[in-house]
């Protein structure tokens, strides 16, 4: 039967909430309402108002109060409401929740999850479209989850609220009413989420994840009737980058395009281009390129079209890396 | 308009004060009753703590000079409030503090030599929260009230007895987090004591510039049972505790103590106070010493004072041969710690960047 992501994501709290009687959940309007995108729908008449807590309007509060529950034994698990409301819980998340295991020198873990729905794409008013995980993914001390699909919603939700680290787990919020048939699985124990190869291909690399995943699915049909193989690779985990998958598929390839919604300077993207650089120098055909948000503020709505890389800036992409390829091929023949 | 010339105004709530400067003992019909366990044996144990109290802190800013450690942020003046609050709590109470807390920690049973520990650089925290019942101290003002809330929710939660203590100054009260804290506390009625000790300076910064009505009469606005107390007076300081603590385990939800002190010393060994604030100032404080009021106290009801002092020389003179000798010989942490912990569970790239380091030195180990 076909299930929603929104779906996935509420019988993934239910049943960690069912797994675990220490699971709680915190935010703004999550319990009565169900929350803003109704991720919690019926959690909390179903598990009691203090296991799905409904919390005063204040970030760093919800962040801060999860750190001492998580001291008192908890597993909470936080919703902030919208991407753009990170930012006032920003000192709880960098230089607290990051930093009790290692400040502890190992004598408090910190098994949070942070809920953030994030990305652009449906017409919203600022601070409602962003993607903050670059932040996240710099701090020592947290792991940074993003699922693309229905299934991996459902199941790494479930990864990162069993870690005993904190996880900051971006939920691609445009892509919440994706239905999929797939069959919701249950993690491994102890297993964490690795880079997954989407579709397999040998002329160039393409890295996303989150939202974007789907536009390299979409690049690499397209790309397809042109004759040009895309290998589309879905990060899933932003922190730690599973950099090992992604260099396999760049030593066959030799060309590599990653692809993300956030700002170009200093973003994921800049880090896989380096590492890969380092480590596949002598495999590389051409320079890894980036197609990014640009360097402004996530803009009105009416601009975000032009702001988020889409199917048409992806294949320019993709003609930059192969117009060498064909170049040197050409002069070889 | 200079902060210098700043006032509190006037506030709503009475300071509460059981021993004046003299020693002498002051009827305080609300808060009395929470004094009737207290022996002369127990007041004596307090003159020792605050007399080892205040020579840990004089080793201390010592070892700083002779760079022996890093900084160290005195909390000479303060003693009376950190363990009149402190000895009033049950081991299982759990404990929020901030940076400045040497004398809560220490009377929980941390070593002196472990809490310097951390302002030598050697670790990052000088205990065992899970131990001794207090987390990791805190250095970003504020930051822990939430975790205070956060605790006391908790034990609301699952119906705990215990009463989660936020400690931290005047300067915090102007930090979100610590109104936040208030809030969430407020909201679930959760066991939480807001400890604030009012030492009147926020580094340079005098406290009506942090709050122009009095810091007690705020928290009360958040719905806090709240008392104001001379902070130099122990007795007071143990009452309005024990009024607190008493509170919350009945159930009555948060309260607030705003404890007056005075910071006698500097903010850090990197500070210097007479860029800001008058001698005259200090001088009128001085005479408002924790110690001496207890002292003078212990003489009006006839005891034993000068053996109790001398038990407290004693303590203090073997704390502190004890401490120089653990600092002076303290090894370095093991480089494998600069990755250690930093995340709970499997980190690949953080064991890579380790290993790839260790080669690193590794390669220099092997001599010519």
């Amino acid at each position: 039967m076909a299930t929603t992501m929104l779906k996935a994501l509420n019988k993934s709290l239910h049943d960690a909430l069912s797994e675990d009687e220490k699971v709680i959940l915190l935010g703004e309007d999550i319990g009565t309402l169900g929350g803003v995108f109704r991720v919690t729908d019926g959690l909390k008449s179903e598990f009691g108002e203090h296991r799905v807590v409904d919390t005063p309007l204040a970030e760093s509060g919800i962040v801060g109060t999860a750190i001492g529950l998580a001291y008192r034994g908890y597993r909470p698990v936080v919703e902030i409401q919208f991407d753009g409301f990170t930012y006032p819980a920003f000192d709880q998340l960098v230089s607290q929740l990051a930093k009790l295991h290692y400040r502890s020198r190992g004598r408090v873990k910190m098994p949070v999850t942070v809920r953030i729905p994030y990305g652009g794409g449906i017409g919203s008013p600022e601070h409602h479209s962003e993607s903050p995980e670059a932040y996240f993914a710099h701090t020592a001390g947290l792991r940074v989850f993003a699922p693309s699909s229905v299934e991996d919603a459902y199941t790494m939700l479930r990864q990162a609220i069993t870690c005993d680290d904190p996880v900051i787990f971006f939920e691609p919020k445009r892509r919440y009413h994706e239905k999929s048939d797939a069959e919701l699985i249950e993690p491994e124990p102890d297993s964490s989420p690795k880079a997954r190869v989407v579709r397999e291909g040998n002329d160039v690399t393409m890295v996303g994840y989150g939202p974007t995943t789907y536009t390299l699915i979409d690049a690499a049909l397209a790309a397809e009737d042109e004759g040009t193989s895309l290998e589309v690779i879905d990060l899933r985990s932003l922190d730690p980058l599973d950099f090992d998958t992604i260099a396999q598929s760049v030593q066959r390839t030799g060309k590599l395009v990653v692809v993300h919604e956030a700002s170009r300077t200093a973003g994921l993207g800049a880090e896989i281009c380096a590492e890969i650089t380092e480590r596949c120098f002598d495999y590389l055909e051409h320079a890894p390129l980036r197609v990014t948000g640009f360097d402004v503020p996530y803009p009105p709505s009416r601009l975000e079209s032009h702001h988020l890389p889409d199917l048409d800036r992806v294949l320019h992409a993709v003609d930059a890396v192969m117009a060498h390829h064909e170049a040197t091929e050409g002069a070889a023949q | 308009m200079s902060t210098q010339h700043m006032d509190v105004a006037a506030g709503c709530l009475p300071t509460h004060q059981l021993l004046n400067v003299d020693g002498k003992r002051i009827p305080d019909e609300e808060l009395d009753h929470h004094l009737k366990d207290l022996k002369e044996a127990d007041l004596a144990d307090f003159l020792r703590d605050m007399v080892v109290l205040r020579r840990m802190d004089n080793e201390a800013t010592a070892l700083q000079r002779q760079g022996q450690l890093g900084l160290w942020a005195p909390l000479l003046g303060q003693e009376a409030a950190q363990i009149g609050s402190v000895r009033a709590t049950e081991d299982d109470d759990f404990i929020f503090p901030s940076y400045r807390e040497h004398g809560v920690a220490w009377a929980r049973g941390v070593k002196a030599e472990d809490l310097l520990s951390v302002w030598r650089g050697a670790q990052a925290s000088g205990w065992d929260p899970n131990e001794v019942n207090i987390a990791c101290q805190q250095i970003v003002i504020g930051s822990q009230a939430l975790h205070a809330a956060g605790y006391g929710m908790g034990i609301k939660f699952d119906g705990g007895k215990q009463v989660s203590v936020a400690y931290f100054g005047d300067g915090a009260t102007s930090q979100g987090d610590v109104n936040e804290a208030m809030i969430f506390a407020a909201s679930y009625q959760a066991p939480v004591l807001f400890f604030c000790q009012n030492n009147q300076w926020a580094i340079s910064e005098p406290v009506a510039l942090q709050s122009r009505t009095q810091i007690a009469d705020r928290a009360h606005g958040f719905g806090l049972k709240t008392w104001r107390v001379d902070g130099n007076d122990i007795l007071a300081v143990y009452a309005a505790t024990k009024a607190a603590l008493a509170h919350a385990r009945h159930g009555l939800g948060p309260t607030f103590i705003e404890a007056v002190t005075y910071r006698m010393g500097s903010h850090t060994t990197a500070d210097d106070p007479t860029r800001y604030r008058k001698t005259e100032q200090l001088e009128e404080w001085k005479a408002k010493d924790p110690i001496d009021r207890l002292v003078k106290y212990l003489h009006e009801m006839g005891a034993d004072v000068q053996s109790y002092e001398q038990r407290a020389q004693n303590a203090a003179d073997d704390m502190a041969a004890q401490l120089r000798a653990a600092i002076t010989t303290m090894e370095d942490p093991k480089v494998q710690e600069l990755f250690s912990n930093v995340y709970a569970e499997k980190h690949e790239p953080t064991q890579r960047a380790a290993k790839e380091y260790l080669d690193y030195l590794g390669d220099f180990s092997g001599g010519e």
